[in-house]
């Protein structure tokens, strides 16, 4: 695993270091004075800022790293020749330990058909008495006993959308003190001192997706904010600690391979991809202090977001997750499955973006938060595989009439109109297995 | 669980009176396009009629009315989309007018705190005729600022800011040159409106909600509410520094479509139950039943203020566009009424709801003459005023003031029950 890493990060950085040289523009230089009180000044309205993007591209694409995860083998692992009905047919070939459905439902306990759900009990057409007005009581006293451990088991439930904002800061432990205020405030002027090459990805980034969501393009300032003084947030370097991936490094210029000259490029060590600032446009929705949406982002990535991204056995890695939803589809809809393999429409192809970007931006942003109490709750991400696999088969009747990979895409288009958590408790509580 | 049926309940006059026929076809006739011409064309057992042939509805624009209503012989069941006044609502200083003239009487019958609750509209004076009184007006609160809006213009046009006098007086002259050259320009009147200094930002940009209003008599007043409407951004962030910038302060999607800043794509507007979403997030649930709440009062006044002034010709009924401007004290401020809202499409979301919106308004009108005339719900509309307040709860007597009492509104929240 650690060697894919390894081999992915080296062509995530020549592409960044070609893209570099191409344009001859260097990866980081301080800023003139000038520029700086410009920038100062227009902090809250970057978004009408319109710098010519167009020779910039993204590094890389999530299904440019999908290919990469395809290609992963276990050396040590013999699989025999002969196909059987364990043989994965899926794409990813690594042979993880993934879930069933059985385990799903003992680790998804609160999920079930019997007890209340905000996303489901919640809904019009039944009285708040039953569920929705006891569950902001208790929500509300779990707030003022300030009990990060209670909040955790509480948001498995799914949080009022009015409690929502403090719950998750109990939950990620964020405060407001004034050294995080001041932190932030520190990140700011290193943006505003320094001009990194990172910036313009991020620019692009942002106008590409977040700018032409439907929803997101009113944050659009906001995410400028936060992601720029992400990628100067050396604190994120800590996360590596854990990470199989390791953060790019660059050379002082002129001295390549000396290790005293040796910096992190970018200074968080994070180098964003397309898609990248989807992350943080639903958090826009709760937080509206600039340090406050950039504590919880920050906090949200270095405990979940940045396994979606690295090559990793965690079980909450992107690979596990794929590996997941694919035995899902295959023990339990092996009909889907087969026949959308037939057709050269492999499901994970589909339903990797969606995992990848943690949904953002394909489910309504209710749902999607919804969705993501439930990350918190669990401190897993295995539930966006659940998920996808429960999108499949919800629309598994019009899915099996398809002949072609696009017609496929097409029937999956579009998610907003799904509501989660039924889905969710339908396919782990409702199926029969 | 069946209640008892309520004989104090009244239908919404459209099964009242003799049998009405069902028809095979209903010929209709319209000049509009898009949205409105895709429902028309579409919906079962209707045909078009072209030039001169007789229609059963007419889904026209005001001119046409102005024009022709007078010596148009109508029979019962014939519908048309305006009432014959209804610049009574819709030109700003005649709703002003009207306005003012039912608050004093409410304040008469009912008292100063009832009257308070007609205090949605910001001070307006008509120009030229009461500039005298603006100028008071003006004296009393120095450094604000005001706008000016021509009564009978739409999508922006003709409006512009100010803070100082002199750049009325300016303007003024301006505008008696320019009448002097050329005689053919109609001398048009004008709103000097106080302008919301404080409207509630989202991403640091202003917007405004359209609300549309059903309204399917006036004497008495029934009127539906669709659940569906949508927020407007204005492209550029809030600053008061630049009133001149005319893309910073006005939101109509006309006027941002001209700026520099506008994409196609992103379409600036937001559906109002993601916007309730968002403020319930941000407020909680009772601040946001509380504006919406005070959103219908806007609603009702100002359909009462002009109920007595409108001729209520039963082939009439109308559907109203409201502007609403809401401050960063979630309070509701009416900007204007449209009496013909647009209803070309800016985008994929906004073809369906404008369409549904179409369609869900020949529901409620009803040629096909298929209702009961108790339904309290059609489609995405809500019967909001049937006469009296209309209550959420089914079966219920529509009685205020009785503990649980809860108008049958729903702005912003799910929408409609068939897709």
């Amino acid at each position: 695993m650690r060697k894919a890493q390894g081999s992915w990060e080296k062509r995530i950085l020549k592409s960044l270091n070609s893209m570099c040289t191409e344009l001859s523009i260097p990866l980081a230089r301080k800023r003139p004075v000038g520029q700086q009180k410009e920038l100062l000044n227009k902090w809250n309205e970057m978004g009408t800022d319109e710098p010519d993007l167009s020779l910039f591209r993204p590094v890389y694409a999530p299904k440019d790293f999908l290919e990469v995860l395809i290609n992963l083998r276990n050396p040590n692992y013999e699989n025999g020749d002969s196909l059987s009905f364990r043989t994965h047919l899926g794409l990813i070939q690594v042979p993880l330990k993934v879930k069933d459905i059985p385990e799903l439902k003992e680790c998804f306990v609160e999920l079930g058909l019997n007890t209340g759900q905000l996303g489901i009990d919640d809904s019009t057409q039944v009285p708040p008495e039953l569920f929705e007005s006891e569950h902001v009581r208790i929500g509300q006293k779990v707030l003022a006993e300030q009990d990060s451990a209670a909040a955790q088991q509480y948001i498995r439930q799914g949080s009022p959308t009015a409690l929502r904002a403090e719950l998750w800061a109990l939950i990620l432990n964020i405060s407001s003190q004034p050294e995080d205020i001041l932190y932030y405030e520190q990140l700011k002027t290193n943006v505003i001192q320094h001009d990194l090459l990172v910036d313009s990805l991020i620019y692009k980034d942002v106008k590409l997706t977040a700018s032409n969501d439907d929803y997101y393009f009113v944050f659009e300032d906001y995410l400028y904010q936060v992601l720029l003084c992400f990628s100067r947030d050396t604190s994120v370097l800590a996360h590596f600690a854990y990470n199989s991936a390791s953060p790019p490094k660059s050379y002082i210029r002129g001295k390549l391979g000396l290790e005293e000259y040796a910096v992190f490029y970018p200074p968080n060590g994070v180098i964003p991809f397309h898609g990248f600032s989807m992350y943080v446009a639903p958090l826009c929705f709760l937080y509206h202090e600039p340090y406050k949406l950039y504590q919880t982002f920050r906090e949200m990535y270095v405990r979940f977001f940045f396994r979606l991204h690295s090559i990793s056995s965690h079980p909450s890695g992107i690979v596990s997750l794929c590996l997941l939803f694919e035995t899902l589809l295959q023990t339990y809809l092996p009909q889907l499955f087969y026949h959308l393999r037939e057709i050269g429409a492999q499901p994970l192809r589909i339903s990797f973006k969606w995992m990848v970007r943690a949904f953002s931006g394909y489910l309504a942003t209710d749902q999607l938060l919804l969705l993501w109490d439930r990350i918190l709750g669990y401190n897993s991400l295995e539930i966006l595989a659940v998920l996808a696999a429960a999108v499949f088969a919800f629309r598994a009747v019009n899915l099996m009439e398809v002949t072609s990979l696009a017609s496929a895409e097409a029937v999956l288009a579009d998610l907003s109109t799904l509501k989660v958590m039924p889905l969710l408790q339908i396919f782990l509580f409702a199926t029969v297995t | 669980m069946s209640r008892p049926k309520n004989q104090n309940y009244k239908g919404h006059g459209l099964s009242k009176g003799k049998e009405r026929e069902q028809r095979a076809s209903i010929r209709f006739k319209t000049t509009l396009v898009n949205t409105l011409t895709d429902v028309l064309r579409n919906r079962p057992g209707w045909v078009e009629v072209k030039d001169e042939g007789e229609w059963d509805f007419y889904w026209c624009d005001v001119s046409w009315l102005r024009e022709n209503f007078d010596h148009t012989y109508m029979d019962d069941h014939v519908r048309i989309s305006h009432f014959r006044n209804h610049y009574e609502l819709t030109r700003k200083n005649y709703m002003v007018k009207n306005l003012k003239r039912f608050r004093r009487q409410l304040e008469r019958e009912a008292g100063k705190l009832e009257a308070a609750k007609c205090d949605f509209f910001p001070k307006t004076f008509e120009m030229p005729c009461e500039y005298h009184l603006f100028v008071e007006e003006f004296r009393k609160h120095p450094g604000i600022t005001w706008i000016m809006k021509p009564v009978a213009r739409s999508q922006g046009k003709g409006i512009f800011l100010f803070r100082r006098l002199k750049d009325v007086m300016d303007w003024r002259k301006d505008t008696r040159n320019s009448d002097d050259q050329k005689e053919e320009l109609p001398v048009e009147n004008y709103v000097a409106q106080r302008y919301v200094e404080n409207p509630y930002l989202i991403g640091g940009r202003k917007f405004d909600l359209r609300v549309y209003v059903l309204v399917m008599s006036y004497l008495p007043l029934r009127a539906w509410l669709y659940r569906d409407g949508f927020a407007r951004f204005s492209n550029t962030r809030f600053t008061l520094s630049s009133i001149d910038d005319q893309y910073v302060h006005l939101t109509n999607v006309a006027v941002q479509k001209t700026s520099p800043d506008y994409h196609p794509k992103k379409g600036c507007k937001w559906m109002l139950q993601r916007f309730r979403q968002y403020l319930a997030s941000k407020h909680g649930p009772q601040a946001v039943e509380a504006l919406f709440s005070d959103m219908d009062n806007i609603f009702i006044k100002s359909l009462q203020s002009v109920q007595k002034v409108i001729i209520s010709d039963k082939h009439c009924f109308e559907l109203y566009g409201y502007d609403i401007l809401i401050d960063q004290d979630l309070k509701p401020w009416l900007l204007e009424v449209n009496a013909s809202p647009s209803l070309t499409a800016s985008s994929q979301e906004d073809y369906e709801l404008k369409t549904c919106l179409v369609e869900d308004t020949l529901h409620v009108v009803d040629m096909e003459a298929r209702l009961t005339g108790k339904e309290k719900r059609i489609g995405g509309f809500d019967l909001m005023w049937n006469d009296g307040p209309v209550s959420r709860e089914e079966g219920a007597p529509d009685l205020p003031g009785t503990g649980n009492f809860m108008t049958n509104t729903h702005l912003g929240m799910q929408g409609r029950l068939h897709q």
